[in-house]
């Protein structure tokens, strides 16, 4: 983590020459060097980038992890506040002594964000930061290339 | 219950911490150039564990620390719905917007929407909404110090009350206008760990107190709140008619949509040199703010238990004297040197906790006046202002803005204006950020309508909702004009923020601009480019 940050702030300050083969896949070089001398200008980059499958590979998943767990969570969440405000009997039937499933309920929404921030910290970490920070560099490199920076 | 042992080390204290944030500005703002950079980001330069207690110290504010356990005291497990909601929002932050927002954007909401579209109506329409989040996030934050301050000093009341409100709103200006964000962020910090070490301290002394066993802290709890084990299951505060129960789900909407669109919580990202530290800070803050309310449920359930839900409203009817009453008892009564150490202590964390907070907010708005609406607005030909001047400038208009305002709105419960800051949030900052991160199609027309298809709605149903008109506790209660039932307008208004920008968006002449979203997906999703 830490040295991932460093090499991405290095690179932010230099050319972004710390790079080695990518985790999820390269880039076309072949069309870099007509994006620097046909100069299609920026826009045209990002629509190249959007489209390689290295770019793509790091957006799916992303959205593979975030959009289910988000959807997951909100439900959840929802079936909570809803419970309490539709069915405050069942809610209040006691679990184990003074405690009760309203209890447990709201204790288990603390434990799942927990669980949930662990886990996407995790994906990210070791399933997107490596092909991201290429991606980074490759299209820093081609916007330069580009002159338009 | 206030003796005056209690204010003189209380006013001691928050002299020292006044103090020490004073000096903390003054530090660091010394051979500093007043950069834009600078002034509204630090620097970029923190680290995600210096953020993380920062971001903690931006959120929980005096309303969660009082407030929170104040309702639970009160009310038992419907109060926890506040504790419940303020964290699991930050899931959104986390899973949805941190990281991108980091990547996309410079230094406000307004940058990221901006990126792909027609910067002129954007900026301005997202830079009104950013500012009136804040005023009303600001105001429920005066109104808490002032109330606070009232209770302290016991009777001494009104002009107390008054001076205290002005006072605060000259710190945050002084902060925010001499320190900029480097400052803010110190102060933030320096309030997350003495707010933090001040809720271990006393949830430690509740549990000790009942040697550890929680079945026989919550049933004290239930039998000495004079509602039995109701008091440990929902409906207490929201369970009568449907228009309660109503207003509840709303209430709960607005707070886990709210949060990804605080605009002082979104600046906070931008203080963090990459997108990974932004997330790795979120990850800090999800794990600080979430131990502090498991905490504050401990802390109201231990009201409830020592102090008693009758005795707790005889002292304040909102319930924001649980905890300065839980202390006095956890130190040994009134008159007792601990007693009396610990709920000076207790005052004195929630008066530095509304100080940080109120800076934080204050430079949010400025950011966004200078930043979006005076960079929009300004003529060509006429004098150009540096933006970091007009932010300074600004941050003085806006903190004599929520004074006036603070002072006018001294009556209204402080959780209730905080949850109304989140219900504003969540319908016109929140839809907007994620049309403009997420979905293809979207096009200016479509950002424009989504900011007052959520702004207008909101502030429009507030204007006619029981608070402002219509009964009793209302804001004008000698008038009606109340035509909607609900207290919250989330329910109603956050959807519509949805609605508008999906109804702008598929509407526009012009079609999407694809090289432009192509930018900020990259951007978002791998930081190229990112300042």
């Amino acid at each position: 983590m830490e040295q991932l940050d460093e090499q991405e702030r290095a690179g932010a300050r230099d050319d972004g020459t710390a790079r080695d083969g990518g985790a999820a896949g390269t880039m076309p070089r072949q069309r870099y060097d007509e994006a620097a001398h046909g100069t299609p200008g920026t826009a045209g980059i990002y629509l190249e980038v959007q489209r390689s499958p290295a770019f793509q590979e790091v957006r799916r998943r992303y959205r593979r992890f975030a959009f289910p767990a988000t959807l997951a969570f909100l439900l959840w969440y929802l079936a909570y506040v809803v419970a309490a405000t539709a069915a405050p009997g069942l809610m209040a039937r006691p679990v184990a002594g003074a405690v009760n499933v309203a209890m447990v309920a709201g204790l288990g929404q603390f434990l799942t964000t927990f669980l949930l921030t662990w886990a996407y910290a995790r994906h990210a970490r070791l399933r997107r930061d490596r092909a991201a920070l290429e991606l980074r560099w490759d299209t820093q490199e081609m916007t330069r290339g580009a002159g338009q920076w | 219950m206030v003796t005056g042992d209690h204010q003189t080390l209380a006013l001691v204290l928050f002299s020292v911490f006044v103090a020490v944030t004073l000096a903390i500005t003054t530090w660091v703002s010394r051979d500093r150039h007043g950069s834009a950079e600078e002034f509204y980001a630090g620097g970029r330069l923190f680290s995600p564990m210096e953020n993380g207690f920062a971001i903690a110290g931006d959120y929980m504010s005096a309303a969660s620390f009082l407030g929170i356990s104040g309702l639970i005291a009160l009310y038992g497990y419907d109060g926890m719905l506040y504790s419940v909601g303020f964290l699991v929002a930050w899931l959104v932050v986390l899973l949805l917007v941190a990281e991108l927002v980091r990547n996309c954007g410079r230094f406000t909401l307004a940058d990221v929407v901006a990126a792909r579209m027609a910067e002129r109506p954007v900026r301005i329409a997202a830079g009104t909404s950013s500012v009136a989040v804040s005023v009303l996030y600001l105001v429920a934050q005066m109104v808490g110090a002032g109330s606070l301050v009232a209770l302290l000093l016991g009777g001494t009341g009104e002009a107390a009350r008054t001076w205290t409100v002005i006072g605060v709103g000259a710190l945050m200006v002084i902060y925010v206008s001499l320190g900029g964000m480097r400052a803010t962020t110190w102060i933030q910090i320096v309030k997350a760990v003495l707010l933090m070490a001040g809720t271990v301290a006393l949830t430690v002394l509740v549990l000790v107190r009942f040697h550890g066993d929680v079945n026989s802290l919550l049933s004290t709890a239930a039998e000495r709140s004079g509602h039995g084990s109701a008091f440990l299951g929902p409906g207490l505060r929201y369970g009568g008619d449907w228009t309660a129960r109503l207003d509840f789900i709303s209430l709960g909407l607005a707070l886990v949509l709210g949060t990804a669109g605080l605009p002082h919580i979104l600046s906070r990202f931008y203080t963090v040199p990459t997108a990974r530290a932004a997330r790795r800070s979120v990850v800090w803050s999800i794990g600080l703010i979430g131990g502090f309310y498991l905490m504050t449920i401990v802390l109201g359930f231990g009201a409830a238990a020592l102090i008693g839900s009758a005795e707790v409203r005889a002292s304040s009817a909102s319930g924001n004297t649980a905890v300065p009453l839980l202390a006095l008892d956890l130190g040994g009564g009134a008159g007792s040197t601990g007693g009396t150490v610990l709920f000076a202590v207790v005052a004195a964390v929630a008066f530095a906790t509304i100080l940080a907070v109120v800076a934080g907010i204050t430079l949010a708005s400025s950011a966004s006046v200078a930043h979006d609406l005076y960079a929009s607005l300004r003529r060509p030909g006429r004098r150009q202002y540096g933006e970091v001047a007009v932010a300074r400038v600004a941050a003085a208009v806006i903190g004599a803005v929520a004074i006036g305002l603070g002072l006018l709105a001294s009556d209204l419960n402080v959780a209730f204006l905080v949850g109304l800051a989140f219900a504003v949030a969540a319908s016109a900052n929140l839809p907007v950020l994620l049309y403009s991160l997420f979905w293809r199609r979207f096009t200016t027309r479509g950002a424009v309508w989504s900011v007052y298809g959520g702004l207008v709605p909101a502030v429009l149903l507030v204007l006619f909702s029981p608070v402002v008109s219509g009964s009793p506790e209302a804001l004008f209660p000698g008038v009606d004009f109340q035509l909607f039932p609900l207290q919250n307008p989330g329910v109603v208004s956050i959807p519509l923020g949805f609605l508008a920008g999906w109804l702008g968006a598929v509407t526009s002449p012009e079609p999407p601009d694809e090289a432009r979203h192509a930018e900020t997906e990259v951007r978002a999703l791998t930081g190229a480019g990112a300042v």
